[in-house]
């Protein structure tokens, strides 16, 4: 590491010979927004959040005032003991339980051979390097779930019907990981680095260990949160595999709730409710990273 | 950029420091490590990039190609949903079954139109937020953690939660219209009110992701383009039309093709959105699209051999619908 990765350059004498500029031209990021802006940002945030506000008023109220209008606008007393009963009645416990190793494990695979397979093809020179990117951002496009009708059959002979390996293992692959992983590591990984492990006479499993996964943390943080997100909310795939009396995910639970003949309406919102909350905690806490690493896997695509 | 140490410098043992060459390592033996290190150390350089890829080619292949691939193969043979092994082969049948049926050509329509009421409109406000969004503001993190609440909501909580909001007697949004003198909608039971409350889902929780979408590609376009534009006289909405959009069209275009995609297999909105609990995506079929068609072909009926036709057919309107993008995007280019 002996080269400056900064080079000097003349941008702050550039900067004080500019002409004063009409306001618009100020535009971009420079430019403060106006009371309308902020009003406008305000309703759609009102809208954004209006959903699942209310999921929980209408978890707190009986069903005979959800039948009557106006709707309730402010919650009743009995939101705990409709978390309580939808917890118990829809088996949410063990839902939880399943949706998480399912989706932990999926994140953690995901992160890992994305990482990996994003490093070769950022760092590493190969021969069919630009072909094999190119298959990777042309699976983005094909739709996984027109699979379904195969791997179904695949399960089926398996006999692996309710499991959750059935449930894992199509969802461990992920085009998007590799690519945002590749954008990534292309800028955030200096080629020095590399060769300097190199030079120290590191094997490329050693360079991958002591110096990607150091380097790529943030990324992976980012990965592993938008691939847990992804993989929590599934809803297809898991259905189909999954009864609901088997082995079910969150999501399989909470539409089996929507789908019994005497709808419970108030239930059914609680277990809505508890289905999304451990994400909506989630984004309270890594909310910013998260919005940071969407936007940082959306550029110079 | 990378220079080529394999042929340069021997390897040392790992750890080591910058290898130098000490006088004692020229003995036979030394020798003979050396370049059995040198060995090694060429096939890691050459192999190691396809040890590092191929897991996820591996991956894909099981559960990505092969499936596809094989979908078309079932979509040629009778196959019942009880016995998934017991192909027989019926040519295109399949194709003729499903192109005669009446549900899947309104399956078909349905899809169309859910998609264009759900996509045009969620990425005009995702366009529109996003560049509010590119202001400098306040409480510019609060704004885009909020616009993204509806992304870490599931399609079955969403769903479910629309279904009580579009209630047609005790809903909120029927309650609302009537406040402002709008006479209640039959938001479940009628065709196109149907279809709008699906697709409303739909935009809920999409367009605060692909708001940030528009506004990471916003940020990165230079000031200086729009400081000469603003020099030249173009006013705000002139600038946004000649400088933004034209800097934005590759993201545009990638958000058309995602959303197309998502939009093609809309499933899980009609499926919890039908009030009799059905997979006929209502009682008069009014919002099925042609995920739920095939799920009710295949799962319902029990003739995976029809849905894999219904998949097939999919996967080609897609490609067709991409071949058209490309066109399109390829005579705008040309012809700005």
């Amino acid at each position: 590491m002996t080269t400056t990765l900064t080079p000097p350059d003349a941008k702050p004498t550039e900067k004080a010979k500019r002409p004063r500029l009409p306001k618009s031209a100020r535009a971009g990021g420079q430019l403060h927004g106006g009371p309308i802006a902020y009003a406008i940002l305000i309703i759609f945030t009102i809208v954004s959040l209006l959903p699942l506000v209310w999921t929980a008023v209408a978890a707190s109220r009986d069903n005979n005032r959800l039948a009557q209008t106006p709707p309730p606008f402010w919650f009743g007393g009995g939101l705990f003991d409709k978390l309580e009963i939808a917890w118990t009645d829809a088996n949410l416990g063990e839902a939880f339980f399943n949706t998480t190793i399912v989706a932990g494990v999926s994140s953690l695979t995901i992160v890992f051979l994305s990482t990996i397979a994003g490093f070769a093809f950022a760092k590493l020179r190969f021969r069919g390097r630009g072909a094999l990117m190119l298959i990777v951002i042309g699976t983005m496009m094909v739709p996984p779930q027109l699979s379904v009708i195969p791997l179904y059959m695949m399960v089926a002979k398996l006999d692996w019907t309710d499991q959750l390996q059935a449930v894992i293992l199509p969802s461990l692959v992920s085009a998007f990981g590799v690519f945002f992983m590749r954008q990534y590591l292309t800028q955030a990984l200096p080629d020095e680095i590399i060769e300097a492990a190199r030079v120290d006479g590191a094997s490329s499993w050693r360079v991958v260990w002591h110096v990607v996964f150091p380097a790529a943390r943030p990324a992976m943080a980012v990965l592993g949160m938008l691939t847990f997100v992804q993989t929590w909310n599934d809803f297809m795939w898991p259905f189909l595999v999954l009864t609901q009396t088997g082995n079910p995910t969150v999501q399989v639970a909470v539409a089996a709730l929507g789908r019994g003949y005497t709808p419970d309406q108030s239930l059914i919102m609680a277990g809505a409710l508890l289905g999304t909350l451990p994400l909506l905690i989630v984004f309270a806490i890594f909310g910013k990273q998260i919005v940071g690493g969407i936007m940082q896997g959306a550029v110079k695509g | 950029m990378t220079t080529r140490h394999d042929t340069a410098v021997p390897p040392v043992k790992e750890g080591g420091t910058a290898p130098g060459r000490s006088p004692e390592d020229v003995s036979p033996a030394a020798e003979k490590k050396r370049a059995r290190l040198s060995r090694r150390w060429q096939r890691d350089i050459r192999w190691s990039p396809y040890a590092f890829v191929s897991p996820f080619f591996l991956l894909f292949v099981a559960f990505g190609m092969f499936p596809l691939l094989y979908t078309g193969w079932a979509s040629l043979h009778q196959v019942e949903l009880t016995a998934p092994t017991d192909m027989n082969w019926v040519g295109l049948r399949n194709y003729t079954r499903i192109f005669d049926d009446e549900f899947f050509w309104n399956a078909a329509k349905n899809t169309l139109t859910i998609g264009i009421i759900s996509t045009v409109p969620q990425l005009m406000m995702a366009m529109g937020i996003a560049h509010l969004l590119n202001y400098k503001l306040r409480a510019s993190t609060f704004f885009r953690v909020a616009m993204l609440a509806p992304y870490a909501t599931s399609i079955a909580a969403a769903s479910l939660v629309f279904v009580l909001l579009f209630g047609r007697d005790y809903g909120m949004i029927n309650w609302a219209l009537d406040t402002v003198g709008i006479s209640p909608v039959d938001w479940q039971n009628d065709k196109w009110p149907s279809q709008i409350a699906v697709s409303s889902i739909i935009v809920w929780r999409w367009t605060g992701y692909n708001a940030l979408i528009y506004l990471a590609a916003m940020q990165a376009i230079p000031h200086d383009l729009y400081e000469s534009a603003a020099l030249d006289g173009a006013s705000r909405w002139k600038q946004f039309i000649h400088v933004t959009l034209p800097a934005l069209r590759p993201t545009i275009l990638f958000t058309v093709v995602v959303s197309t995609i998502g939009a093609s297999q809309v499933f899980g909105e009609p499926l919890l959105f039908d009030a009799n609990k059905g997979t006929s995506g209502g009682a008069e079929h009014q919002f099925q699209t042609l995920g739920l068609y095939l799920y009710e072909q295949g799962w319902v009926a029990q003739h995976l051999g029809r849905a894999s036709a219904i998949a097939w057919t999919m996967f080609l309107m897609l490609i067709v619908i991409g071949i058209i993008n490309y066109v399109i995007s390829r005579r705008l280019r040309a012809s700005s």
